[in-house]
Parts: C-alpha cells; structure tokens; sequence
C-alpha cells in the first residue's frame, strides 16, 4: 500500500471542487441542492443536501468509472491489497449477488457453507445455480454454528467435481474463521473458484493480530462491507477482485442489476472511509480489540454470562476468531439470547446488534467509548441481578441440516400452495424463513420442512425473533411445493 | 474589556457570568475543563461548556447532598462518593468522626488534578486520611461491590454527557447492590423547570422508584444551576428521610453549616405542585 497516495480521495476532493464552482443545476436531483426542499435540508444539513448530485463529467459515473470513481476505486484496491475494487451502492448483498452472478450460470455447482446469508441464496434464486451445502459444525457448548473444517470442503469437491467455485464466510456474524488459505489451495487446485462473503471483515484488511482477509489469503473475489466496521454510510459496500478475475466482466454483471443513480453520498464516504483505514485503521482496530477484550473479560467475571472469544479456535472449523465481536452466550442465566436483547433496549437503553436463541452480539467498533462499553457491563450485570431464571425450559437446537431437494431457483418458481404451519411437515418449502438479523435462513427454497424445523420456527416466534422471508408477514403460513 | 462566560441552559436561555480571566483551560480523556475567575462568583469550574460549580455556590450543593442522609441514617460508617473529585462532598463529610472510610470514585485524573490547584478549599475533603480516590470508571467500581456501603453519594451532574453511565437503570441496580440492608443512596437529580430537562428529571425517578423501597425527592436553590434551582434524590432500602430524620442527634454534633439546618431538611422535601405532579407522574408510569 502506497501511504502517500493514500491520503488522497480524488472522488471527495472532486466534490469538494464541485462545490466551490457554485454551478446551476438543470440537472437531476430536482431537490437542487436542497433548495425545493427546505424540510430535507432542516433534517440532513445544507452539507449533505449539497453533494446529493447526479453523475456529471467532472464526478465520473459508477457504471463505467474512468475518471475520479475509478481512481477512488483504485485506491480502495490497494489499500485491501486486491487486483480492482468497486465501488457498491446497494449494500454488501449486491456485492455478494455479483460474486454468485459472475461465477456461475444456471445449473452450475456452488459448494457453500449453509450458514450463509440469504443474499447468495437469493443470487442462485435469480440464476439457476446449484447450492452443493456444507453443513457446518455446531458449537457444543453454545450452539453457535462454526466453519466448515477442510475436510469437509474436500469431500463436497470429490462428490461435486463438477463444481465451479467455493463459497466461505470470513468471518461468520459470530466472528469464526475457517481455514480460508488452505480452501483458497483446494479450491484452485481443482480449477474452482473461492468466493468471500467479508460482509464483517473490513478489519481484516487493516491489522495483522486479525485473521487473514480474503485479499491475503488468495481467493478470488470478496464482498466487504465498509458500512459495518468500515465506517462509511449505511449501503455502502465494496466487492474486492483478486488477480485472476476479468474486471470488465464483472462490471458488465454489477451492472445488470445496479443502479443507474448510484449516490454520491455512499459512495464519497466510501472514498473517505478508505483514506481513513489506510492511515488509521490499524491504530483503531487495536483499540476496537483492546475494548472488545476488556469487556469479554468483563463480562465474563460477573459469572453466569460466557462471552467467548478466541478460545473457540479449534484447528479446525474454526481456525480464527474475530476479537472484535462481543458475543455473549447467556443460556445459562436463563434467558434466551433474544430476551438478553430485548432487555437492554426497552430496560436499560442499549441497542445490540441482534440476539438469537442463545447469543447475543455487541457491535464494538471505531465509534465505541471505553464508557459506554462500562454502561453495556453494568446492564448484563443487573439483568442477571433482577431477571436471571431457571434454564431449563430453554431450547437446545441452532443447527438443522437441511435436506435440499430442489434448486432455490426451481422451488421459489414452482406451483406452489399456501399452508398453516403446522401442516406443512414432510413438504417442501419454496420461500425463505430467517430471523433478522442475523439473517441466515432456517429453510430457504427448496428445502424439505421437519417437525424440528416447526418447532424451532414456533420457539424463535415466541421468544420475540424479528423473522421474515415469507409472503405471509405474521409467518403463520408457508408455501410449500403443491 | 467585556469578558463574559455563558452556558445555554436551552436553546433560548442563556446565563452568562463577566469574568476577571481564564485561569485554566484543558482537555482531558473524558471532558474538556476551564477554570474561570469572576467578580460575581469567584472561580469556577467548567466542563464541557457548563458551569460544575462556584466558589460563591458550591457550599449549597455540598451541604444538601451530604447532611440530609447523615441526618436520618443512624449509623454511617462507610461512604462511596461517585464522581466528586472536586472534594467537596468528601470535605463535609470528613466533619463526621464516625465514618471510617470514605471512597472517591473520579475517573477523570486531570479533573481532580485542577480542583486541587485551583479550588483548594473543596480539595482539602480529599485530604482526609479516610478518603481513598479511585480512578475509575463508576460502574466498573459498583460491579464489584455487595453490600459494602452504609451511604452512596452519586456527586455525578449531567445525565447526558460523560457521565451519562451514572443516570442509568443499571447504575441505581448496581448501587442497590452495593449498599448494606439499610444502606441509603442520594443523588443529583438534575433541574426540573425547562421543559428539556424535565423529561430526564422525571426518568431519573422512574429508574431509582421502580429499584428501591423508599424514593423522595428534595431541593435547593443553586444559582448557578439551570433556572437556579436544582433536586436531589433520596432512595434509600430501610430508612425514610422524614420518618427517620433525628434533628436533635444531628445538631448535637455542632457542625458548622451555611445553608442546611434541620429545619430546612424537612422543608427541602416539600416539592411545589409542579415538582410533585412531575414525580408521581414518573411513579405512575412505572406501575403500569
């Protein structure tokens, strides 16, 4: 990484020089600098409204940089050490969607972690591909499910000689690691693609005490999400290109389903962001692990909470863990991760990430005060105090393979009928069902429905799980294959 | 010259103070701190733009938030003072020879640093023998802390900036647990007469009502706080600050005092109607 080059951002400065010009617009947007919409500007600030702009000359344009987009691109591509970086305006999800898009054609074989998020489901639902599944282990412990041990990704390619690419998780929303550099030398070795999802990597890229990024590890494409430890706005992402990719093909695919306005607003604090990193994020990302360690410790001495942490490694389905995320299994004072959740908002203030069955997730990051991490301790401290319960009743299951018999594209678009829960055991399930976040399906298109599967849907409902994916939004109906 | 120090107490009121000079000027890890010296009001300290306390005023705010609970509890041995690196509290309570220790937790070194250059009448308190300052944190110091305390003083002033972690369910949870069986815990409660501020007055009772048995609230007039008037909270598990208040046991002990006396104890917690309301409207939300 070129640090004097760095310290540039040609796409902010260009705005900058846009600014000082005080050209007319009779272009769109037609708020015209906020001047037709004074509510807007009351809310966003005359600064922001100011550099709502459209693609001009002098501002480059997304769907084919060649001026300052480009060079701002170029930049976030050597700042993550990577052969060409876009620039993604419709969040990590359209960066995933390209790396499925790119990589493989109707009928074409994808060995994927089935922890994945639901945006690679959802590409295969557009494209016809293939999902080969590689179940992962489940923490015993916790329940959390980890990464897919080498073995495994092995055995699916000796079974799927066939398949086109391999897709990992680095890292999961827990923060587990798989063995990505000897995937990326299985996977290559069979002429087959790997494919990251760093929707919670960006970090990766900026401190060697982290686990290896995607870009180091050699694979060949990866969807980091700037917007999460990044620091830039909300949807904004970046889609990361290893040497062995063709840009231009790539380009022809983010286009086919990417905006034509892309907002100058992501993607200047994309520009912006990236300087950042470059010059401070080791700094910041030592603090953010410094904090993150603290409060596991923490945590950890009020008893009864676990708050894990690179003791999960084991070799082997998790070979790195992300010291960053503060996740907490609370099972064992009684409470369901959801509820710890809930609790800490309505109760005491606190916004977390998410909560599940057993876990909870505390997003620490740049943003983050040594005092607010003091105010999330105190609160876990009193909810044990004032709620902590018997354990028994808690429901054990996170993880349940899933018995695939159709392509997600097959069952989204097949005749389908609509059925009561309870009703639909045995049959086959043609929508997604998750809980948001962390947004990993529990059944996804083409999926044979289980007693255990209903039940864990009925637990997940009851114990206040935000969940989505289906037509029916109360998710008291599913639609199944007729 | 015009030199004039000014605080918005909302965004259409504005106090300001003429000042001699600036004395000192600094950041720290937690806040920025000036030091300003005034005709009207001696020195006084600032921190992040607003006014902690006088030299004129502070005897007030003292005095209030350390005699009322040595007034009614019989028997305090142990003292936890949060915040308070200014000394002050520490001070009237080093006038009670039956407590034994007295613990200060300021996390901001600098802060303590700056009152004992320029404000040492309040620092003398911290040099008392009994006293142990503690740079921490105010809620790491309670986590570790069960029934320790007879009495809690939370010295802690603004529910919205670095101190935001002391006007916090967690905190009066985490001092209840702190406290012995009938510990008692006073705190800053802030000012209830703009309408900005009443709604984190009213939350800060809602907090401590729904955590301890006995919760009352009391006031005093201080001139440089919003509207120059300010409340105190009393929570307590066993004793009532009425109920339990000995006037003659305490006046027995011939401490020299400025603003309370027993007298004013009990007309400090005769609220006016607008207070009262505020608070039973607080009360009656928690029930729900």
């Amino acid at each position: 990484m070129d640090i004097e080059k760095q310290k540039r951002a040609p796409l902010y400065e260009a705005l900058e020089r846009l600014r000082r010009q005080r050209v007319v617009p009779f272009d769109v947007p037609g708020h015209k600098r906020g001047r037709g919409n004074p509510e807007l500007v009351r809310l966003l600030g005359e600064q922001c409204v100011g550099i709502d702009v459209n693609s001009m000359k002098p501002l480059d344009n997304l769907c084919h940089p060649v001026s300052v987009i480009l060079e701002a691109e170029q930049l976030a591509a050597d700042a993550f050490g990577a052969a060409h970086a876009f620039f993604m305006v419709g969040g990590t999800t359209s960066a995933v969607q390209s790396m499925i898009l790119a990589s493989c054609k109707a009928g074409e074989k994808i060995i994927v972690p089935r922890n994945v998020h639901k945006s690679v489901i959802n590409a295969m639902v557009l494209n016809g591909a293939v999902p080969v599944y590689v179940n992962p282990d489940v923490e015993p412990r916790i329940g959390i499910s980890l990464g897919m041990q080498i073995s495994q990704v092995e055995a699916a390619i000796q079974e799927n000689p066939d398949a086109v690419a391999v897709f990992v998780n680095n890292p999961t929303y827990y923060g587990i690691c798989s063995d990505l550099r000897s995937i990326v030398e299985l996977a290559h070795s069979h002429n087959m693609r790997v494919l990251a999802d760093e929707a919670h990597g960006t970090h990766f890229y900026f401190n060697d005490k982290l686990p290896v990024s995607a870009m180091a590890a050699g694979a060949d494409m990866a969807a980091v999400s700037m917007h999460k430890s990044g620091g830039s706005l909300t949807q904004s992402s970046l889609l990361l290109l290893g040497s062995g990719m063709n840009e231009g093909y790539v380009k022809q695919i983010i286009n086919l389903t990417q905006t034509t306005s892309a907002s100058y607003l992501l993607m200047s604090s994309l520009d912006i962001s990236r300087r950042n990193l470059a010059m401070r994020g080791c700094e910041s990302f030592g603090k953010v692990m410094q904090m993150a360690e603290y409060a596991r410790a923490e945590i950890n001495a009020i008893g009864g909470y676990y708050a894990y942490g690179s003791e999960l490694c084991n070799g082997t389905s998790c070979v790195g863990y992300d010291v960053t995320k503060l996740s907490v299994f609370t099972r064992e004072i009684g409470l369901a991760g959801i509820e710890v959740y809930d609790l800490l908002r309505d109760e005491y203030d606190i916004q977390i990430e998410f909560g599940d069955i057993g876990n909870i997730l505390a997003y620490i990051s740049i943003g983050d005060r040594i005092q607010d991490i003091e105010r999330l301790v105190g609160a876990l401290a009193d909810i044990k105090r004032l709620y902590s319960t018997d354990t028994q009743d808690l429901f054990g299951l996170e993880y349940i393979p899933p018995k695939v018999v159709a392509t997600p594209q097959e069952a989204f678009y097949a005749d389908k009928e609509m059925l009561p829960l309870e009703q639909t055991n045995g049959r086959i399930c043609s929508e997604f069902v998750m809980c948001y976040p962390p947004g990993i399906p529990i059944l996804a298109p083409g999926e044979i429905i289980t007693e255990d599967i209903i039940n864990y849907i009925k637990y997940a409902k009851e114990k206040g799980c935000s969940m989505q994916g289906t037509e029916d939004p109360a998710i008291e109906q599913l639609n199944v294959l007729r | 010259m015009e030199f004039w120090f000014s605080e918005m107490h909302t965004d259409n009121v504005k106090a300001s103070i003429r000042c001699e000079k600036q004395l000192y000027s600094g950041q720290s890890d937690f806040q920025r701190i000036d030091v300003f010296d005034s005709a009207e009001y001696g020195r006084f300290l600032v921190s992040n733009g607003s006014v902690i306390f006088s030299e004129k005023d502070e005897f007030i705010y003292d005095e209030m938030i350390v005699h009322v609970p040595m007034a009614v509890h019989p028997n305090v041995k142990s003292v936890l003072v949060i915040g308070g690196g200014d000394g002050g509290v520490a001070r009237e309570l080093s006038y009670y020879k039956e407590i034994e220790t007295i613990d200060v937790v300021e996390p901001d070194e600098l802060f303590v640093e700056v009152c004992r250059e320029y404000f040492p009448d309040n620092a003398k308190g911290l040099e008392d023998p009994r006293v142990t300052i503690y740079n921490q944190d105010g809620l790491r110091a309670l986590r570790t802390r069960h029934g320790e305390y007879d009495l809690i003083i939370n010295d802690a002033t603004d529910p919205f900036g670095h101190t935001a972690g002391l006007f916090t369910k967690e905190f009066y949870g985490l001092c209840y647990k702190a406290l012995k069986d009938d510990g008692v815990m006073v705190y800053q409660h802030g000012s209830p007469f703009y309408d900005e501020d009443e709604g984190a007055c009213q939350s800060m009772h809602k907090k401590a009502y729904r955590v301890f048995p006995i919760c009352r609230v009391y006031q005093a007039h201080i001139p440089t706080c919003p509207a120059g008037y300010w409340l105190f909270g009393f929570a307590s598990k066993k004793y009532h600050p009425l109920n339990d208040f000995d006037a003659k046991r305490w006046k027995k002990r011939g401490i020299q005092t400025w603003y309370y006396t027993t007298n004013l104890h009990t007309g400090a917690f005769m609220l006016p109607k607008y207070v009262e309301d505020l608070m039973e409207e607080a009360e009656e939300r928690q029930k729900k």
